[in-house]
C-alpha cells in the first residue's frame, strides 16, 4: 500500500530535474523511445500522439499512468460540452496588448484560425483560453524565476469565444524563448498554450502553437512528446502575409481539430 | 434541449469516420494559473445553498506525494438529471447552473468544488465527467467520478463491470459524513485511477 505523505513540497522545488542531464542525453533518450514508439505502432498497436511515458520530460516520470486508458463510449453528459457565449468573456480580453497603460515591449503579432471537428465543421460558440510568456520568454506567473525582465504593460493571458464560422482572433507580442530546468541549458521554443472546448467534453483539449522556423523544436522534450513529425508539424503556426497589418502587426494562421467523436465508438457496444 | 443524449449518439454515429488529423494535445506546463483562472471557477453551485455539496479530493503522483501543479475540471448534469446548456460557466451570475467548474490543486495537492449531486440519465449510473492536467502530465486524462449510493445502477454499468473491483474502486467516490462527497486520484501507482479514451 502507498503510504500517503503529509504534505506536498514546494511547487518552486519541483520544477528542477533530480539529475541534470545534457541535451545530449535527452537527444537520446528522445530518439529511443521515438522508435520504440513506431515498432509498437508498426506491430499493430495504437499508440497516442502525445506519449504520457515520456522520461527526457522529467516531471512525467511520477505523473503518467502505467495502464493504458480504458476505451469507452462516449454516453450522456460526455456526448455534450458546457455551453459558452458572448457572455462569458469581454471582446477586450482577445487582445492581450490593450490590458495596461502603456504598450507592451515585443513584435506585435496577431494569431487567427478555426476550431473545427473532425469533419471540418466548425466549433462554434466555445471557449478558447491562451496564456504565454512575455517577448523577453518570462512568465508572470510568480513561480518563475527567469532572469528576464517582467514588462509592467504585459499580462500574457486573453480569452475569446468563437464565431459561427469557428473562428478565433487574438492580437499579442510574439513570446521568447523560455528558459527551463528539465536539462542543462534546457529552452522551450516560442510557444502559446491554447485551452478549448469542442461540442463534446470528450474533445476537451490544452495543447501549444509553436512559430516556423524555430530552431529549438528538435531538442525540447515537451514538444517531442508528440511522436510524429506530422503531429508535431500541426502545433506549428503559419505566417500569412494577407494577415499582418502594414505598420502594424505580423500575422500567423493556426487552426485546431478536436478530436473525435469517433463514428467506431458506438460499434463496439457490448465489446470491451 | 432539443435533442437527447441517444439521439446525439445516433447522429454522430451516422457521421462516420472523420477526415481530419486531430490536434494532439500537450501539457498544462507550470504555469498555467493566470491564464486560466477566474472567479468562482470551482462555485458549479453557489456555496450552501440547498441541495449543495463539496466534491472533493487529492491528486497523488507514483510516489503517493500530492501534486500541487494539477488542474481538475467536472462536468455533470444537474440533480434531475438534466444536461445544462446554461451558459456564463466563466461568469458566474451565482444561480444559474452550468455544469461545469475547474479547480486547481493547492499546495497539498487538494481540489475542491461546490456542486450538486447528477441525477441519472437514460437511467443509467450517474457520473460527473472529470478532466485531469497537471505540469509533468504530457495530455489531458479523462476520468468518471461516480455517485457511491445507487448500488444497483452501478452494479448495471457494462464499464464498471468489465473492471476489476480494486479498479471500480478508483471511480466511485465517496460519502462523507457532511453528505459530501471525496474522491482521490492518482495518476500512477498502486492506486493508479482508471482512465479512460473514447
Amino acid at each position: 500500500m502507498t503510504e500517503n505523505k503529509a504534505t506536498a513540497a514546494a511547487p518552486e522545488s519541483l520544477l528542477a530535474s533530480a539529475d541534470m542531464p545534457s541535451q545530449r542525453e535527452i537527444n537520446a533518450e528522445m530518439a529511443e523511445i521515438h522508435a520504440a514508439a513506431d515498432a509498437r505502432e508498426a506491430a499493430g498497436e495504437h499508440v497516442p500522439a502525445t506519449l504520457y511515458d515520456f522520461a527526457p520530460y522529467r516531471s512525467s516520470i511520477l505523473r503518467h499512468p502505467t495502464k493504458n486508458p480504458r476505451l469507452v463510449d462516449p454516453e450522456t453528459i460526455e456526448l455534450w460540452s458546457p455551453a459558452y457565449g458572448q457572455r462569458d468573456v469581454a471582446l477586450i480580453e482577445s487582445d492581450l496588448t490593450l490590458q495596461h497603460t502603456g504598450e507592451p515591449l515585443g513584435e506585435r503579432i496577431t494569431v487567427t484560425g478555426r476550431v473545427l471537428d473532425g469533419w471540418g465543421r466548425p466549433v462554434r460558440n466555445q471557449l478558447v483560453e491562451i496564456w504565454q510568456a512575455n517577448a523577453a520568454g518570462r512568465y508572470i506567473h510568480q513561480r518563475d524565476q527567469h532572469p528576464a525582465p517582467l514588462d509592467p504593460n504585459f499580462t500574457g493571458a486573453g480569452r475569446t469565444v468563437t464565431n459561427d464560422n469557428g473562428e478565433y482572433f487574438f492580437t499579442t507580442i510574439k513570446p521568447g524563448p523560455y528558459p527551463w530546468k528539465n536539462h542543462v541549458n534546457a529552452w522551450r521554443p516560442a510557444h502559446i498554450h491554447f485551452s478549448l472546448f469542442g461540442s463534446a467534453f470528450t474533445q476537451r483539449i490544452i495543447t501549444q502553437m509553436y512559430f516556423p522556423g524555430d530552431p529549438l523544436f528538435a531538442l525540447d522534450p515537451i514538444y517531442q512528446t508528440i511522436r510524429n513529425q506530422k503531429d508535431r508539424d500541426r502545433l506549428i503556426s503559419d505566417y500569412d502575409h494577407d494577415l499582418t497589418v502594414p505598420e502594424f502587426s505580423m500575422g500567423y494562421r493556426w487552426d485546431i481539430v478536436v478530436d473525435g467523436p469517433d463514428a467506431t465508438w458506438f460499434e463496439q457496444e457490448g465489446d470491451h | 434541449m432539443s435533442e437527447t443524449s441517444q439521439t446525439r449518439a445516433r447522429r454522430i454515429a451516422d457521421a462516420g469516420a472523420p477526415t481530419l488529423e486531430a490536434t494532439a494535445g500537450q501539457t498544462i506546463g507550470p504555469f498555467y494559473a493566470f491564464g486560466l483562472q477566474y472567479p468562482k471557477m470551482h462555485e458549479v453551485v453557489f456555496p450552501h445553498t440547498p441541495g449543495s455539496i463539496v466534491l472533493g479530493g487529492t491528486v497523488f503522483d507514483g510516489d503517493g506525494a500530492p501534486i500541487p501543479d494539477s488542474c481538475v475540471e467536472i462536468w455533470g448534469a444537474d440533480s434531475d438529471g438534466t444536461i445544462s446548456r446554461g451558459r456564463g460557466s466563466r461568469r458566474r451570475d451565482d444561480h444559474t447552473f452550468t455544469g461545469f467548474g475547474r479547480a486547481f490543486t493547492t499546495d497539498e495537492g487538494r481540489y475542491e468544488f461546490w456542486t450538486r449531486n447528477p441525477g441519472p440519465i437514460d437511467g443509467k449510473a450517474p457520473f460527473f465527467a472529470a478532466v485531469v492536467f497537471a505540469r509533468g502530465l504530457p495530455n489531458k486524462l479523462h476520468t468518471r467520478i461516480y455517485l457511491p449510493d445507487d448500488e444497483d445502477l452501478l452494479a448495471a454499468d457494462p464499464f464498471l463491470s468489465s473492471l476489476s473491483p480494486e479498479e471500480r474502486k478508483t471511480l466511485i467516490a465517496t460519502r462523507t459524513a457532511d453528505g459530501g462527497l471525496h474522491h482521490d486520484i492518482h495518476l500512477q501507482g498502486e492506486l493508479e485511477t482508471v482512465f479512460i479514451t473514447f
